[in-house]
């Protein structure tokens, strides 16, 4: 498997972006932001006041995630995707502010997809409700803002080849639909 | 009149809540592995043994399976000759939650209100389904729901003359749209009949039967397979990528209805399908 995988690190350039196709397997390195439902709600917020966001989001990835709480003597819980979809209305706004990835699960709509190509950015899909096995990837984690919203507080991780797949692309590709053509019989 | 203490079903819930959510049953993974057999795509049969390794890592008891440890959903039958002491059965499953989701490090994902959305900390309150049942004993299921898959369920009421087309095609409907959201490989839980609210209780307790266990009635049973069939020919496949296998099993239950009314319900259940019982 692992000679079919791109390595690939953050913070994501013009140039990694354009060079990954709905379909290609990456391994993914480098630091990442999670951030979901309510995190999302207040970016953008912050963005509409025209206030600084608690980090610098150029050329980073935010993941879709609300971990379980770590044990102790880990670094984190399970750390799988949570669904995609629902940070439709906000992904769009925050691609324009600089951030180049988004990792969840689950199809994002037409302004998403229209987002990634008009910034040149990419969504990722990992494999959800995979928690333990994305867990053991997260080398690191450290909270970055809004520690009251618990399991959606943003945190800062460094993950380690993070096994992910191009899901929709800056070229136009989306692989839900592109897949789902290839199988359907019905 | 058997006696059971509050005590002793808190510290079944617990540990029900924590075994759900780090040992996935083995009929899953063997329904995984069954998947493995018949996925052709690339992208789906990688996604399948990985679904395989993350059930054995979570299982050496360090990880739950998935960071959705979901709504503590708590089905009990009760035992008409069962006299609960030293506190009420509801309060001692809440408190059972409590305890297991503080216990095994799980997720609390549950907020107060529903629009003033302030978590309450500790994944209580549990969802109770209580029927009361003959017998001295009480047997206790603890079912974690995660909310990406309960998010694509719907409740519709069709028309009498809709019959068993329109059932099919309201299924068919609900997984399609659902794509990818809910985490397939799915479980399709099918509630036909009853009410409004007991269809979808149906389609819920459906989620509990054991993946190829079929239901008792033929007529069911059948409905069931061509189900799992016509779903598994829409291309949804692992994750929603694309492949052959969108669903490990479709279980029906029904209840008699109306002659007015056939209320049908679809639940979906992501491939964490998480069950646990014990009886006391």
């Amino acid at each position: 498997m692992a000679s079919e995988f791109k390595h690939i690190s953050t913070p994501l350039t013009d140039e990694v972006v354009e060079g990954l196709s709905a379909g290609d397997n990456v391994l993914l390195s480098g630091v990442i932001y999670t951030a979901r439902d309510a995190a999302h709600k207040r970016l953008v917020e912050l963005l509409d006041k025209g206030e600084e966001l608690p980090f610098d989001l150029r050329g980073q990835v935010i993941y879709y995630v609300g971990p379980t709480p770590a044990r102790p003597g880990k670094v984190i819980g399970a750390a799988g995707p949570t669904t995609s979809g629902r940070m439709n209305p906000y992904a769009p706004r925050l691609l324009a502010a600089g951030q180049k990835g988004i990792i969840g699960k689950g199809e994002m709509d037409r302004a998403v997809q229209e987002a990634l190509e008009r910034y040149k950015a990419v969504y990722f899909a990992a494999i959800g409700g995979a928690g333990a096995l994305i867990a053991q990837c997260v080398v690191s984690s450290e909270l970055v803002a809004y520690e009251d919203l618990g399991p959606e507080a943003i945190r800062r991780l460094v993950v380690r080849d993070l096994p992910l797949t191009v899901a929709q692309d800056c070229h136009g590709g989306n692989l839900y639909q592109e897949g789902r053509r290839r199988y359907q019989l019905a | 009149m058997r006696e059971v203490p509050a005590e002793k079903i808190t510290a079944e819930v617990a540990r029900l809540c924590i075994e759900a959510n780090y040992y996935l049953g083995e009929d899953v993974v063997e329904g995984f592995r069954r998947a493995l057999e018949q996925e052709e795509s690339p992208v789906g049969k990688a996604i399948l043994e990985r679904l395989i390794e993350n059930a054995e890592i979570a299982a050496k008891g360090e990880y739950p399976y998935c960071q959705d440890t979901g709504f503590a959903v708590v089905f009990v039958e009760l035992g008409q000759d069962v006299h609960v002491v030293g506190g009420s059965l509801t309060e001692a499953i809440h408190e059972g939650v409590r305890r297991g989701y503080a216990e095994g490090y799980l997720r609390k994902s549950i907020v107060k209100d529903p629009l003033r959305r302030v978590n309450t900390g500790d994944n209580t309150p549990a969802v109770i389904w209580t029927e009361v049942v003959p017998g001295d004993q009480i047997r206790i299921t603890v079912a974690p729901k995660g909310g990406g898959s309960e998010n694509m369920s719907e409740v519709r009421m069709l028309k009498p003359a809709d019959g068993l087309e329109g059932v099919k095609r309201f299924v068919l409907d609900r997984v399609s749209r659902s794509g990818g959201d809910p985490c397939p490989p799915i479980i399709v839980g099918v509630g036909i009949g009853g009410t409004f609210e007991k269809c979808a209780w149906l389609a819920k307790k459906a989620l509990l039967r054991d993946l190829g266990v079929r239901n008792p009635d033929p007529f069911y049973a059948q409905l069931e397979v061509e189900l799992l069939q016509e779903v598994n020919k829409l291309g949804i496949g692992p994750q929603g990528l694309g492949g052959r296998v969108t669903a490990l099993d479709v279980h029906v239950e029904a209840y008699p209805c109306h002659i007015a009314s056939l209320p049908v319900a679809v639940n979906i259940q992501c491939h964490a399908a998480r069950h646990k019982s014990a009886v006391i």
